[in-house]
């Protein structure tokens, strides 16, 4: 550990590991999930010359005409082209969790009481966030 | 070899950002165009992502120098000048600003320019705040959201000319909650070649705006650099380059948990959305390296008159004036 760095506590230096792995992995799925879908090497489930006469209809119509799922029902579609690329970007967005996961054990061992409970709060909203259960319609 | 090219390209920049500003203009003029044209034209479908990809780039050289993260000129932008629809533009933009505050939240954490203290307890109710402005956002009619975007994009475009800045300041003691929380540390100073201790105070008042700061990021699916830092900065008296780079790390939590929102949804169209990631990083990397070539004052400038713009387009558009 350098001087400039000696500062740092070991759960920010665990955080910015993991933090790093995540969103790393994250968007390279994205990028390969991506050309594969523009280069045609995965049928999509909304031909891509169909969606120029799409992209400018407001969401509800979007997926009334697509009969694209919402929640976590894509998951049964992941195999489509387009659809593919929303593993990367659920990579992404749930990389946080596994460093809130990761650095819990830190503070408890430290008998850090308040920033246990917060980073369990924070890990709660993204849990809620993630889960599907809070949707409304348009 | 590299470094050489990329300097060389920031001298050209420097010399040409009036030129760039133009570009800018009419990569917006001509989706624009495309816009006001029935949508089932003749044109190729990959001609507007890549417009988009390209548009995204130059957003992210200019978005470091001026300060600004890429989210906050990317949905104004884009919403106003492009055939997407808002909804869409949206999720994009809040995946812009979660990519780049992922690619840049590891090293800020490990030089110690972002505080995982100091950010935790903030972006808990940011995240919190975010998933309502998300719900907010994709329950109102896209008319009503323009109107807002295009006026918070003016009084954004108010604060960045007015707002200013406190390289480190005077917290002359933390407050109770702050102290409670230990909402302080070290933080070295390239610059200076020293370690610089910090603490903050108007913890209260710091984690009440950060509500409103996380709804807003929901509601427009921007990062809210832009307000993160002066809150952080000047209110609750953290140093500057803690509170930017603490802000930046804020945004990986606030930006995700509205993300999530959109994705189910299904407001997040990866044919929008992963040219714009790839151009702003693409673009974000060399305007990190170009920072000191560029004059940020100028590049600074040039934002706030785009922002003025795409402000008064989404404020319009909303309106019904200028469709």
């Amino acid at each position: 550990m350098t001087k400039e760095t000696s500062h740092i506590s070991s759960e920010q230096q665990r955080y910015a590991f993991l933090l790093q792995l995540g969103s790393r992995i994250g968007l390279a799925v994205l990028i390969a999930s991506f050309l594969a879908y523009v280069f045609g090497l995965i049928p999509a489930h909304v031909p891509l010359e169909q969606l120029t006469q799409l992209w400018h209809l407001p969401l509800h119509e979007y997926l009334e005409k697509t009969n694209t799922p919402t929640g976590w029902n894509w998951v049964s579609l992941a195999t489509k082209g387009d659809i593919s690329n929303l593993i990367g970007i659920a990579i992404l967005c749930a990389s946080s969790v596994l460093c809130l996961l990761a650095v819990i054990p830190v503070y408890a061992r430290r008998g850090d009481k308040v920033y246990v409970v917060l980073c369990i709060l924070a890990i709660a909203v993204q849990l809620l966030a993630a889960s599907g259960i809070l949707s409304v319609g348009h | 070899m590299v470094e050489k090219a990329i300097l060389g390209f920031g001298r050209f920049l420097k010399a040409h950002a009036v030129v760039i500003w133009l570009a800018l203009s009419m990569c917006a003029a001509s989706a624009y165009a495309a816009n006001a044209i029935p949508v089932p034209s003749t044109m190729p479908w990959w001609t507007l992502p890549l417009g988009l990809f390209v548009t995204s780039f130059l957003l992210g050289i200019v978005a470091v120098p001026s300060g600004v993260g890429g989210g906050v000129l990317f949905v104004p932008i884009v919403g106003g000048f492009f055939p997407f629809h808002l909804d869409f533009v949206r999720g994009a933009g809040l995946l812009v600003a979660l990519a780049s505050a992922l690619a840049a939240g590891p090293s800020l954490l490990r030089g110690g320019l972002a505080s995982l203290r100091l950010a935790l307890p903030l972006a808990v109710l940011a995240s919190a705040s975010a998933i309502a402005g998300a719900m907010v956002g994709l329950a109102i009619p896209a008319n009503i959201v323009q109107i807002a975007l295009g006026s918070t994009i003016l009084g954004i475009v108010l604060l960045m000319a007015m707002a200013k800045k406190s390289e480190f300041p005077e917290v002359l003691a933390p407050d109770s909650l702050s102290t409670a929380l230990a909402m302080n540390g070290i933080f070295h100073d390239a610059a200076r070649g020293q370690n610089i201790n910090w603490q903050v105070h108007r913890t209260k008042t710091g984690l009440a705006l950060f509500l409103c700061i996380g709804f807003l990021a929901g509601l427009f699916g921007m990062g809210a650099g832009w307000a993160n830092v002066p809150v952080l900065n000047l209110l609750m008296g953290a140093p500057l380059k803690v509170s930017a780079g603490t802000s930046s790390f804020i945004l990986t939590l606030g930006d995700s948990s509205a993300a999530w929102i959109y994705m189910n949804k299904g407001a997040v169209l990866a044919i929008v959305t992963v040219p714009s990631v790839i151009g702003m990083m693409l673009g974000a990397t060399i305007g990190a390296r170009l920072l000191h070539v560029l004059k940020a004052s100028v590049v600074r400038k040039m934002v706030i008159s785009l922002l003025l713009f795409a402000g008064i387009r989404a404020l319009l558009k909303g309106l019904g004036i200028w469709v």
